[in-house]
């Protein structure tokens, strides 16, 4: 028995199993990134009650902006507030369930709703609706989606590292987007200013480039 | 085959491929950028609809107009209301930082009643009848054992509603002893009383005077209304007006002035009867002024054929410069130019008022301050002082009075002012805890506070609370645990500064009348009620005439029955005011009986004994004297520093929590002392460790510590940094008028 006919048989031996072990640890941690971790990073989280914006459209003249109004300073006033609702909604109606907790537990008490806002973006940018929907012509769909049309409020998933949304993400982990209305990341942003060639300085900071958004 | 470590290789490096190609690192890299620069525990402010608030500022007296920025319901800036009278469009900094206190945790959150020992600190919360019951039975049984005189209450202002409504109800209960803290204006009132027989505010003209000669007011140290003092002091700057300030220590205004004199502390009374002298010999009066609208120039004699010597012969024989100037350290020639530069002004105005003016003074420094003003002819005339009459919009029907009460109301004052030794005297609290103090069974059996904190703000803070420990009952009715409330039975917690309607009259030193309007900016954040409220229930529950003299249900129809047919132009504009008003001429100012002003009033002639200074407490084994100074950057009334004020004191002020003293380098020397040591100050009221500041702007063997540190209460940010200057320092009755007449006190400091 020599030594020197054992070894490559040895090598040839680990060679095969050298394979099935990096597959074994690709595809392993493939699942992981792809499957895991998304699970992982978002907590899946519940507004405090449904809402059918569907509903809610049909029965207002002006489309989204009789509930999502431009303030009279021009700005934006973002989620209704308990007392828009109320004025409707002093009473009970109709016979969901969620119309009874909305009624019972926060127009009763005059509590405002804490709605949980899928489009919420961090405090260090400035975006004004006024600029994209008013003076850009931009409508609502193009970064918030068919949202006037939904019967129901999805899951709201809390990316558990950031505190942000998974909306502004997107849905998709690898980041990639079919529409425009799918991600909400600073590229987003950025795709339509260099498209549309938006180059003008803020009002705020009377600076260009960064500052156009970043405070 | 065998697993092996080639095996746990490539598991690795398949695994590191696996997780490069999925979207894990990107994303885990996004994340976390995100996360390090929005950190998760950073405030950010809430989106909402923007709306203003005006209001007026009650956090102290300075008068300031203010818009209130809000976000929704929540208050979130604080600027200055554009056309409110004298602060027009800006506001001190304690205003801008007032939003701290307003949402403060610790603002007294619920009526308290305390369970420990007094400052021990142990507090129950309790309901409001619970309170309320309380305290009407407490008062009912002073009142049935014939102590209704015991009750005194204590404020810092008696004009407005809330003063109104606290006398009010002391007249139906049966007391005389309604107390407002000491100020600059007990001693300014007092020498329009005297000089001009008229019950009336000493205001300044000040936009309009082309020569300032200020005896230690601090001009933009917060003295009279502080943001139109600011903004009076920048237009002499551009209208090229001359501000002189007189006195021992470089204090800001001293710094912007265009001539400061270093006077020994004290001894301004001496110097303006030597500016008298001088303006008296060269005959550089005004002669108008003084033949026709004024006596006790000259000498007379009175109705019982007593010759009595007039104020030209009294300052000829006793103050010229060569005088003054030994007494004060500012030489002849100085003072022989001030006193021409001054009368040759066609709108002269002297002022007087130490630092903020939280201390009265002499009254006689204030009366030849005055008899200044007179000698050039500038009182009720454009750029000079007016005695302008007191708010006088509350008409309300005088309290309903059983025998109780008329019995009470006759006892005569704790304080003693308005007795025979001090006629002239409204309100002498600094009186009151050696009052107390000396007697058997304290004078006063219950306290109301409110407003006001003279746990620490009156001088001799440990006698203060000698004689606070020996009243019975004290009710406090502030929204921060200040030490008052901390000495407290039972705290009633008023709504915030900004969470409550008041009438704010009279600005102090404002040459119009005034009626600002505080309102709600936000709604009461705690289980707090208005002290109005409070008072008219505790009234109600007492019940009969006291009942009877509170007919409103709520504070709020009380004020807006005392604002008739104002009331709705006051809350649209927030103010009420006359910008046209002038103060009466000459021919109808005085009410002496001669109808005209007087340099000697017939009643105070000091006759042939000259003017003394006000002796300070202290023997000569002490070899300094220590003077407080005020600062805009500390609140020493009774409202303290919000964290976003101190920030801004200087290192030279405050240093961690010591507090710095100002000495001057040669005094330092001689002493042995350096720059930024700890050193112990000794006076004859206390101790403290200090650290010494090395300043050439304060007069050799003069010492200075700032008023408004040392506090014990309000919150955990303020408490314990630096000394209460009231722990050292004691008041000294003025002989005269039984005001507080302390300008220091004599000290030593030696390295710790």
């Amino acid at each position: 028995m020599s030594t020197l006919d054992d070894k490559p048989k040895e090598v040839s031996d680990s060679g095969g199993f050298a394979i099935l072990f990096f597959i074994v640890g690709l595809v392993a941690s493939l699942v992981v990134g792809w499957v895991v971790f998304p699970k992982l990073l978002y907590s899946q989280k519940k507004q405090p009650f449904d809402f059918n914006h569907q509903l809610h459209n049909e029965l207002v003249d002006d489309g989204c902006q009789s509930c999502h109004f431009f303030r009279e300073d021009g700005s934006y006033a973002g989620v209704p507030k308990l007392e828009q609702c109320s004025g409707c909604h002093e009473e009970v109606q109709g016979e969901t369930e969620d119309e009874a907790v909305f009624v019972n537990e926060y127009v009763a008490n005059n509590r405002e709703v804490p709605w949980l806002i899928y489009s919420r973006q961090p405090d260090c940018v400035f975006f004004s609706h006024a600029a994209h929907v008013k003076a850009g012509q931009m409508d609502c769909k193009t970064c918030h989606g068919d949202i006037g049309t939904s019967t129901t409020l999805k899951v709201y998933e809390e990316n558990r590292i950031t505190g942000y949304s998974r909306d502004i993400w997107g849905k998709n982990i690898a980041g990639f987007k079919k529409n425009t209305w799918d991600r909400m990341k600073m590229d987003d942003c950025s795709e339509c200013h260099v498209k549309l060639g938006v180059n003008q300085t803020s009002v705020q900071t009377q600076k260009g480039a960064c500052f156009v958004c970043h405070k | 085959m065998k697993i092996d470590r080639r095996s746990f290789l490539s598991l690795g490096v398949g695994a590191g491929a696996g997780i490069a190609l999925s979207p894990l690192p990107w994303k885990l890299t996004d994340d976390s950028s995100i996360w390090t620069q929005m950190w998760p525990w950073t405030p950010v402010p809430r989106d909402g609809a923007v709306n203003y608030v005006n209001t007026a500022s009650t956090i102290c007296s300075g008068g300031c107009g203010l818009s209130v920025r809000k976000i929704d319901d929540r208050a979130v800036k604080v600027e200055g209301l554009k056309g409110y009278p004298g602060s027009n469009g800006n506001a001190c900094i304690h205003c801008m930082a007032g939003i701290q206190m307003l949402y403060s945790p610790n603002a007294v959150k619920s009526p308290m009643k305390r369970t420990g020992k007094r400052g021990e600190g142990k507090w129950q919360p309790i309901s409001w009848d619970e309170a309320i019951s309380e305290t009407a039975k407490k008062l009912g049984e002073l009142r049935e054992s014939g102590k209704a005189s015991t009750l005194a209450c204590i404020l810092n202002s008696d004009y407005g509603t809330i003063p109104a409504l606290f006398k009010q109800f002391l007249n139906a209960f049966g007391s005389p002893n309604f107390m407002r803290t000491p100020s600059y204006q007990d001693a300014y009132e007092m020498t329009l009383a005297l000089m001009h027989q008229t019950d009336s505010m000493a205001v300044f003209d000040a936009e309009n005077a082309d020569f300032v000669l200020s005896f230690g007011s601090g001009i933009i140290d917060g003295w009279g209304s502080s943001v139109r003092m600011f903004k009076a002091n920048s237009s002499w700057k551009e209208k090229n007006v001359k501000l002189v300030q007189i006195e021992p220590r470089l204090s800001n205004t001293a710094a912007k002035s265009d001539q400061w004199l270093p006077v020994n502390p004290g001894t301004e009374l001496i110097l303006a009867l030597g500016i008298a002298h001088v303006i008296i010999t060269e005959s550089l009066y005004n002669k108008d002024f003084v033949e026709k609208y004024a006596e006790g120039f000259e000498d007379w004699t009175d109705n019982e054929g007593n010759k009595q010597k007039g104020f030209k012969n009294f300052v000829l024989e006793g103050y010229s410069p060569s005088y003054a100037a030994r007494v004060t350290g500012i030489e002849a020639n100085t003072i022989v130019k001030l006193a021409k530069d001054f009368a040759g002004a066609s709108a002269p105005l002297a002022l007087c008022g130490r630092g903020q003016g939280t201390t009265p003074g002499s009254i006689h420094e204030f009366m030849a301050v005055h008899a200044l003003n007179a000698l050039v002819g500038n009182i009720n005339k454009k750029g000079g002082i007016w005695a302008m009459p007191k708010p006088d919009y509350i008409k309300w029907e005088q309290a309903k009075l059983d025998d109780t009460a008329r019995e009470g109301l006759k006892v005569p004052r704790a304080d003693g002012a308005g007795t025979e030794k001090f006629p002239h005297a409204k309100y002498l609290l600094t009186r009151l805890p050696e009052v107390i103090n000396s007697a058997k069974e304290s004078p006063i059996q219950a306290l109301f506070v409110s407003g006001a904190n003279p746990a620490y703000t009156l001088p001799d803070t440990k006698a203060v609370a000698k004689a606070f420990a020996s009243i019975p009952f004290i009710v406090s009715f502030t929204s921060h645990m200040d030490e008052t409330a901390e000495m407290a039975d039972i705290i009633l917690p008023n709504h915030g500064h900004f969470e409550r309607y008041e009438d704010i009259p009279a600005p102090p030193g404002y040459n119009k009348p005034v009626v600002g309007l505080a309102r709600p900016v936000i709604s009461p954040q705690h289980n707090t009620r208005h002290v109005g409220d409070t008072l008219i229930a505790i009234a109600g529950k007492l019940g009969g005439t006291i009942a009877e003299s509170f007919p409103w249900k709520s504070y709020e129809e009380c004020l807006e029955k005392t604002m008739g047919e104002n009331w709705t132009s006051i809350q649209e504009s927030g103010v009420i005011t006359n910008p046209d008003y002038e103060a009466p001429g000459w021919d109808t100012a005085f009410e002496t009986s001669s109808k005209k002003f007087a340099f000697i009033p017939g009643n105070h002639n000091p006759g042939n004994n000259s003017l003394q200074i006000p002796v300070i407490e202290g023997n000569d084994n002490y070899r300094l004297t220590l003077i407080p100074y005020d600062s805009m950057r500390l609140a020493a009334g009774p409202v303290g520093n919000t964290p976003f004020v101190t920030k801004t004191v200087s290192e030279k002020v405050l240093k961690g929590n010591d507090i710095c003293i100002e000495i001057n380098p040669k005094t330092a020397e001689k002493y042995g002392l350096k720059q930024g040591q700890y050193a112990i100050l000794t006076t004859p009221k206390g101790k403290a460790k200090v650290k010494t500041e090395l300043s050439p702007g304060i007069m050799p063997d003069i010492i200075a510590m700032p008023r408004g540190l040392g506090h014990t209460g309000i919150d955990e940010y303020l408490a314990g940094k630096g000394i209460n200057i009231n722990e050292l320092i004691g008041p000294v009755e003025d002989p005269a008028s039984g005001l507080d007449a302390a300008w220091g006190i004599k000290a030593d400091l030696v390295k710790a």
